[in-house]
């Protein structure tokens, strides 16, 4: 069994705010780390191992510092890793990352199930899993909540979680999925193992290391979303006080819940 | 394609730049600024530090905007029950598609809902074109994507809205990939300009900021919107617009996935995942009035929770707790019923979206929280309030 995970690193601490005259961000304590809802995936990738052996490699795209979330993925027991750093790929929205993963993917070699998180704390789109399975042509299921069995390297099956009901689904392999946080409860960093993998490398890919080598479908260029402004939200500083009898009271709060669309009229 | 340029010389604390940027894009080693690949082109650096970044913009190779027409909405239903934020969507669509004198799409697709479809008439859209298949029973992402793409070919939409559910989001972006184009998760605020381009707003960083996104040379435009988001219009008197039946080959719908059994939700829920949460306070006198509380939440379909006195008394179940030997709760709307407020509680709820606070004290601290003090007797408030709320909750419709 081989298998991929996709892992990202996020800033440690979702905690901005922006100044509205000046337009400029206030911010405490900016460390960065692994995105959680990505340890679950990791996690699930190094159960199946346990279970079933084979491989487990991490990828990951980023500036140069984000070698750290590799490192740390070797600390919690995966076997190698990959790091799509490179200047081209700078301003890259959902579509130019899932493109550019999909093309590191295609470095790393066959695999049989490659693992997303359900979705990053600072983008926080959970498109990206969904976009890579497409560039890479293989099905995905997004939002498993359990793995159910894994067949040779053959076919998986999962369930996926939908707000009403609960699906079944059996993959054929290569397939991608996304999974939901508390799937399993991550395990912690290893000491042992962070001594045993300190001078492990962590394989660096840029644009001339990729197949496609069209430097307009990455970062900026590949990307057909466009900030144009950033700026805080609108602040909800309502203090209303309401007084009255308990008939009067009721009555308008239920209006008030019917205004803010909790209940349907 | 645009970029940001560095003027090295300009910057009279380089090693501070590095903190004006949320993205953590802009470093500083050896003595020289650079941006990395985290930069998002929010262009922050540029406007606070103009003379020592530069936006740099080239020309962009033009899509024909005019050979894409309409707006179309993704019917997002289960079985072919409508889930109601397609109804939003379409009620958004027809107020953008009358702005730039477009028709409004509906596109549904499953197994056996033909029928169904009709109740989109009463909703404003010109067309809905309907793939009815057995291959489309059960939700398969190849397939679905296939149908997709079929629909978007035909029809060419300059923008196309689906719903933040569980299909919606992994079928969105599926397909917007398919078509190299651009897809904004989860918008809070769309506007159309007469170009057809698509103002999406969003929040980013989990609410802290917001972005103003738009996707100016890619055609179609894709945004996913959560429930709730948008107000869905009146149901009028009189159908409208047409229904048109689709077919596509079975041979196009094959699947890898197998679809082994579908299973109703058994319902354990936390109330860390609840939208809605109603709080039994101390206020709450005995064990037999929390079915009072209970009605409010199942009402507003959300969960009841509980401070922890009760808990100690054995009425509610410790996982109700909510504070900080408790749960931390971020709902889009909390009711707390005599409850103190005491600190211990509140930093376990204070982020909530809307507070409401009932309490006879007008100095309970709770106060200072809370967005609508409602000073009164729970005894007498919530009778009343359940009087004026309709029986059927939203969630026994789905
Ligand atoms: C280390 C520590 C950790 C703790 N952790 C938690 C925790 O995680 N969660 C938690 O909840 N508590 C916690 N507590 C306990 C906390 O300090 C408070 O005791 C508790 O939250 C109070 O609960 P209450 O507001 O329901 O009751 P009270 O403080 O007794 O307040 C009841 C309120 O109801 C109002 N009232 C009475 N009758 C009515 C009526 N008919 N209509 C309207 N209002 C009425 C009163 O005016 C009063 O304000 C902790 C305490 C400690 C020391
Ligand atoms: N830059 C990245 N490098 C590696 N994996 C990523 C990256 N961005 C997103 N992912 C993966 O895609 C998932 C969803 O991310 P998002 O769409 O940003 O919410 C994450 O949990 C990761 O598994």
């Amino acid at each position: 069994m081989n298998i991929i995970v996709c892992i990202k690193q996020v800033p440690g601490t979702s905690e901005v705010e922006i100044d509205e005259k000046t337009g400029v961000l206030k911010r405490s304590g900016v460390d960065s780390k692994m995105n959680p809802y990505d340890l679950y995936a990791l996690e699930t990738a190094l159960r199946i191992r346990e279970k079933e052996g084979g491989t487990v490699k991490v990828i990951s795209m980023g500036p140069p510092q984000a070698e750290q979330v590799i490192r740390e993925a070797y600390m919690m027991g995966a076997d190698d890793g990959v790091l799509l750093t490179d200047q081209k790929f700078a301003g890259a929205d959902v579509l130019a990352t899932a493109y550019t993963l999909s093309q590191g993917i295609k470095k790393m070699g066959d695999f049989h199930l490659l693992i997303c998180g359900k979705m990053t704390t600072d983008g926080d789109t959970a498109q990206v899993g969904p976009e890579v399975a497409e560039f890479l042509n293989i099905p995905h299921v997004s939002n498993v909540r359990k793995i159910l069995s894994v067949y040779d390297e053959e076919v998986i099956t999962v369930e996926m979680d939908m707000s009403e009901t609960v699906e079944i689904q059996e993959v054929l392999f290569p397939c991608l999925i996304t999974v939901e946080k508390d799937i399993y409860t991550p395990r912690l960093p290893s000491f042992k193992l962070k001594l045993r993998t300190m001078d492990k490398k962590v394989h660096r890919f840029g644009l001339k290391d990729l197949e496609d080598q069209n430097r307009y479908h990455y970062g900026l260029n590949g990307s057909p979303t466009q900030v144009l402004k950033v700026f805080p939200p609108p602040k909800k500083d309502v203090n209303e006080v309401w007084r009255g009898s308990g008939d009067e009271l009721g009555k308008r709060l239920a209006e008030k819940l019917k205004e803010l669309k909790f209940i349907q009229e | 394609m645009a970029k940001i340029i560095i003027h090295q010389g300009k910057a009279e604390n380089p090693q501070k730049l590095p903190d004006i940027c949320p993205f953590n894009a802009i470093e500083y080693t050896e003595n020289t600024l650079s941006i990395n690949s985290a930069c998002k082109m929010c262009k922050i650096c540029v406007r606070k530090y103009p003379a020592v970044f530069e936006y740099l913009e080239e020309v962009q190779p033009q899509v024909d905007k005019s050979v894409w027409r309409g707006i179309a909405v993704y019917v997002d239903h289960v079985e072919g029950v409508i889930h109601p934020v397609t109804y939003e969507l379409l009620g958004k669509a027809r107020e953008m598609a009358n702005k730039i004198h477009h028709p409004v799409y509906c596109l549904m697709m499953g197994d056996a809902i033909s029928h169904k479809a009709e109740e989109l008439r009463y909703y404003g859209a010109d067309r809905i074109y309907v793939y009815d298949k057995t291959e489309l029973k059960d939700f398969r992402i190849e397939p679905y994507t296939t149908v997709f793409e079929d629909f978007i070919k035909k029809v060419q939409p300059c923008i196309v809205l689906v719903g933040g559910t569980t299909v919606g989001r992994s079928l969105a972006p599926r397909t917007a990939a398919r078509f190299r184009t651009g897809l904004t998760a989860d918008c809070t605020i769309l506007d159309v300009q007469e170009n057809t381009d698509l103002d999406q707003i969003r929040p980013a960083f989990g609410g802290n900021i917001m972005a103003h996104i738009h996707t100016p040379n890619h055609r179609p435009q894709f945004a996913t919107v959560r429930y709730k988001i948008f107000n869905a219009p009146q149901r009028s008197k009189i159908p409208s617009g047409e229904i048109v039946f689709e077919d596509i080959p079975a041979s196009r719908l094959k699947s890898r996935i197998r679809v082994l059994e579908v299973r109703k939700k058994e319902k354990v829920k936390s109330i860390e995942d609840a939208e809605v949460i109603v709080v039994a306070g101390r206020g709450v006198k005995k064990e037999a009035d929390l079915s009072m509380i209970r009605s409010l939440a199942d009402r507003l379909g959300g969960m009841m929770a509980s401070t922890r006195p009760l808990i100690e008394a054995g009425w509610t179940d410790p996982r109700l707790q909510i504070g900080l030997s408790g749960r931390t709760v971020k709902p889009k709307l909390i009711i707390t019923c005599g409850v103190s407020g005491s600190v211990q509680f509140v930093a376990g709820m204070n982020n909530s979206e809307t507070i409401i606070a009932i309490n006879t004290d007008p100095k309970a601290p709770i106060f200072d929280v809370a967005h609508y003090a409602i000073i009164g007797d729970i005894y007498k408030i919530i009778p009343a309030l359940l009087k004026n709320i309709p029986q059927k909750g939203i969630h026994d419709v789905l």
